[in-house]
């Protein structure tokens, strides 16, 4: 009796054992980096720009979809391998730039173990010198806008808008707070202010986050300056 | 041992003895077989009612929240908050890829052309309904994906180990929308041309689709111009702007051709220009302006339950009810008498509220239609009044109300308790209860016994009726630049809703054809539709939580939350205003976050399994 319980104890464990033989690893390597021009970071908004990580050499095509997060970095938790990235069209408010090595806007990632990457893009615009100050519950943004492409391919400003928020997600979606400047009505793109005014906070708070967003003409995703937390 | 073997060879020569042939073939008696249907005209006809029924369709009466994933109204169901909660709609929502009933549609096709026992009058009109059951499939189709794989006779697998032979890729979204119309164009003659003919395919039918049809392929080609980023290069999305006059042109005629054709009429049967208005709907003896319904009969197991679902608490024959709540946004769209929009005025300018002894006279004179498509508080259903308000509003300011239907408290300064919340509610959080003020009244039944799970409803849900091609007629004027013509299709629409005063042809702009599709179509599954190919879904859905727009009469105002407006009794004892009722612009609880329609929301997802079966299906704009 004994001897047939230990039997029996003998083959589940050895079951268990199998579980590790017959598993893969998970996967261990770390790709990040941010999404920069000129090693600037590009800031943009939650959950709404993403690439592609192609691995060839499987039956079944689908991408691994990479976000964005809000100050223009990622990670991914990837196997080892070799990736194909593909920043899509009409992704972010930018254009892909030529990679040398495949000379396409397609860039090989060879990832064996840990890997910082920065992805050089050119976008429509940059937002220079954000500078946020606040008077009373005013909060008041001024910043010059840059045109990065020019020629036949320069698109026209939009929108620009100053979001407030109670959280560090500050965006169009996510806000308490927001004033908004048509293109159009930009006189002098080298000096743009905005300002509105904060409403009573429930439960109160002593401050806020304030950004920048510049929307593009014809693109959906907007361009933002980074987080700033102000002090009201 | 012996024994055995002669029993066993006296089994085997008793199975000799059969007639093989018509012992196993036998005919099953469970399921009728193609030569039996493919003889009989009456078989045929439930073969093909089955797949009338099938038609894919988005927004119906037999799935009523689907109307509160917009702004048009709010989902007082419990397990329907979510709708007021997502911030952005999936890629794959409102999409269909279904192929299995292609086939069918086909199979159905290829059958009736070689049945050579139907009578050939009969044979033709079969024949012609497949093809306009497939088109009308291909129709909802490429709204929903943009073009797709045309696929015309019923694909057989040969199992030689390699399907890529079945593989097909998409066509253009013009090539699918030319496809359409020329069947419709084709199989006309084949049917009947007769207006009592309501559930099947008629020659006035084809008229209706073809007119709905261009508009679709004529404003995509125009309004897709604004959006070009949602195009594919190959064609299969996007349609070229030159294109657009020659299918309004055909929207025109075609919509032209059945209104002058006589056989229709807009619906006009009670004087009470409200009452015939929501009558339009439930009304199916001899009703003039239906042109093509899906109907339903009671005691024969289909019926519909959108009585059932929403009939007002107060009143509710069975323990649900309530749940399609319209929105704000909505009621504040249908203008006033004299053709101006206002929005509701609810307080004086020194901030004080307006007191009406009624709550009805806050909607005075507006258009019938409000009426006709929505129970406003005080209004009247099956005979009884409405009870919608939301409490008591003291003269100080403080509001006493309950937390369920009818409940009651003592108010101050008296001794015993008394309701202090309608029977309707409005009450934030409760499943059931008017939470924007207001009940839905379209389609609604007013038969006793159609709020019964038992029994529901056998009112139909009007797929193509007169006044949308009316409508269609005059957006398809407009846009061809005939304002005139424009402004008398659009008058004939908007008299019979009580708006006496004619637009004039300087009226007509194109955020007057919005807003009377708006108003004249709400709750009959266009708005989708209408806001995609007009290219405005991703501005007025933009994903900003914005308060309640003020011009209602704008096409691309933002609409992305759903507001209501509740009724409170004023309780000031011995002061003038006691008893009076007063409103306050509301934002029902459940309502978090703000619609988001993307720019790759405008052709749904083809998932990626579809993908990957058929390499040569590309995918959808801005959805990587």
């Amino acid at each position: 009796m004994k001897l047939q319980l230990i039997i029996i104890l003998g083959v589940l464990s050895s079951f268990l054992y199998s579980c590790g033989l017959d598993n893969y690893d998970a996967p261990g390597s770390t790709l990040k980096g941010r999404l920069v021009y000129n090693s600037e970071p590009i800031n943009v908004s939650y959950n709404d720009v993403t690439f592609q990580l192609w691995e060839p050499g499987w039956q079944k095509k689908a991408e691994i979809n990479v976000a964005v997060d809000q100050d223009g970095s990622f990670s991914a938790l990837l196997f080892n391998a070799n990736y194909k990235l593909i920043i899509p069209s009409n992704q972010g408010p930018f254009r892909s730039k030529l990679n040398a090595e495949t000379s396409s806007d397609t860039i090989l990632v060879n990832l064996n173990g840990d890997k910082v990457l920065d992805i050089e893009v050119e976008p429509y615009y940059m937002i220079r010198n954000p500078l946020f100050t606040v008077a009373g519950r005013v909060v008041t943004g001024t910043f010059k806008a840059e045109k990065i492409i020019t020629g036949v391919n320069a698109k026209n400003i939009d929108e620009v808008a100053i979001y407030v928020n109670k959280t560090m997600f500050v965006d169009f979606r996510s806000n308490v707070a927001v004033a908004t400047l048509t293109g159009s009505a930009i006189t002098d793109l080298n000096k743009i202010s905005l300002n509105t005014s904060v409403p009573t906070l429930v439960p109160t708070q002593t401050y806020v986050f304030v950004r920048i967003g510049l929307k593009i003409q014809g693109i959906e995703d907007m361009i933002f300056s980074p987080i700033v937390k102000v002090n009201l | 041992m012996k024994k055995y073997s002669i029993l066993l060879l006296l089994l085997m020569s008793l199975a000799w003895g059969c007639n093989d042939k018509a012992f196993l073939d036998k005919q099953p008696t469970n399921i009728l077989v193609d030569s039996q249907i493919w003889a009989d005209k009456s078989l045929v006809l439930s073969v093909i009612a089955d797949l009338y029924d099938r038609v894919p369709e988005f927004q119906t009466i037999t799935g009523w929240s689907e109307f509160a994933s917009f702004d048009e109204g709010f989902a007082s169901n419990a397990g329907d908050y979510g709708r007021h909660k997502n911030t952005e709609y999936s890629y794959g929502d409102w999409g269909n890829w279904d192929y299995g009933l292609i086939r069918e549609v086909n199979m159905f096709i290829e059958k009736c052309g070689t049945a050579d026992k139907l009578d050939p009058a009969d044979k033709a009109r079969f024949l012609a309904e497949g093809r306009f059951i497939r088109a009308n499939i291909y129709f909802e189709l490429v709204k929903r994906m943009g073009g797709v794989p045309i696929i015309l006779e019923p694909l057989t697998y040969d199992f030689n180990g390699d399907p890529t032979y079945l593989r097909k890729a998409r066509s253009k979204e013009v090539e699918v929308y030319d496809f359409i119309i020329k069947e419709l164009d084709e199989i006309k003659v084949d049917l009947p041309k007769s207006s009592v003919i309501k559930s099947r395919a008629t020659q006035g039918l084809i008229l209706a689709m073809k007119s709905r049809v261009c508009l679709y392929a004529a404003s995509i080609a125009k309004y897709g111009a604004t959006t070009p980023t949602v195009t594919l290069p190959g064609g299969e999305v996007g349609i070229a702007t030159g294109l657009a006059a020659g299918y309004y042109q055909k929207a025109l005629t075609a919509a032209e051709e059945l209104i002058n054709s006589g056989d229709y009429s807009l619906y006009r049967k009670k004087e009470n220009l409200s009452e015939n208005f929501s009558n339009l709907f439930i009304d199916k003896g001899n009703n003039p302006e239906a042109i093509f319904v899906r109907d339903f009969k009671l005691k024969s197991g289909k019926v519909e339950g959108w009585t059932l679902v929403n009939q007002p608490w107060s009143q509710a024959e069975d323990l649900e009810g309530g749940r399609l709540n319209p929105s704000l946004n909505l009621v504040q769209s249908f203008e006033k008498l004299d053709n101006t929009y206002e929005t509701y005025v609810t307080n004086k300018a020194d901030g004080d509220y307006i007191y009406f002894t009624s709550p009805k006279d806050l909607f005075v004179n507006r258009d019938a239609r409000l009426e006709g498509t929505v129970m406003l508080p005080g209004s009247f259903y099956k005979g009884k009044q409405l009870d919608i308000w939301a409490g008591f509003l003291l003269a100080n300011g403080t509001v006493i109300k309950g937390d369920n239907f009818g409940a009651r408290k003592t108010l101050p300064g008296k001794a015993a308790a008394e309701y202090v919340v309608g029977f309707d509610g409005p009450i934030d959080n409760l499943e059931f209860s008017a939470q924007s003020g207001f009940y839905v009244r379209k389609y609604m039944d007013l038969a006793v016994g159609s709020g019964q799970r038992g029994v529901m409803s056998e009112v139909w849900w009007i797929r193509y009726r007169l006044g949308e091609i009316y409508l269609n007629a005059a957006e398809a004027a407009f846009e061809l630049g005939n304002n005139t013509k424009a402004a008398t299709y659009m008058n004939k629409v908007r008299e019979r809703a009580g708006l006496i005063i004619p637009l004039t042809e300087a009226n007509i702009t194109f955020d007057r054809i919005v807003h009377e599709r708006k108003v004249e179509l709400a709750f009959e599954g266009h708005e989708l539709w209408d806001m995609k190919r007009w290219r405005l879904a991703h501005i007025i859905w933009n994903g900003q939580s914005t308060e309640l727009t003020t011009s209602p009469g704008k096409s691309d105002q933002v609409s992305t939350r759903v507001f209501g407006m509740w009724p409170y009794k004023y309780y000031n004892p011995g002061g003038a205003n006691d008893g009076k009722y007063v409103f306050q612009k509301i934002i029902p609880a459940q309502v978090t976050n703000a619609h988001r329609f993307r720019l790759g929301n405008y052709y749904s997802d083809i998932n990626s399994t579809i993908r990957n079966n058929n390499p040569l299906i590309t995918r959808n704009p801005n959805q990587e």
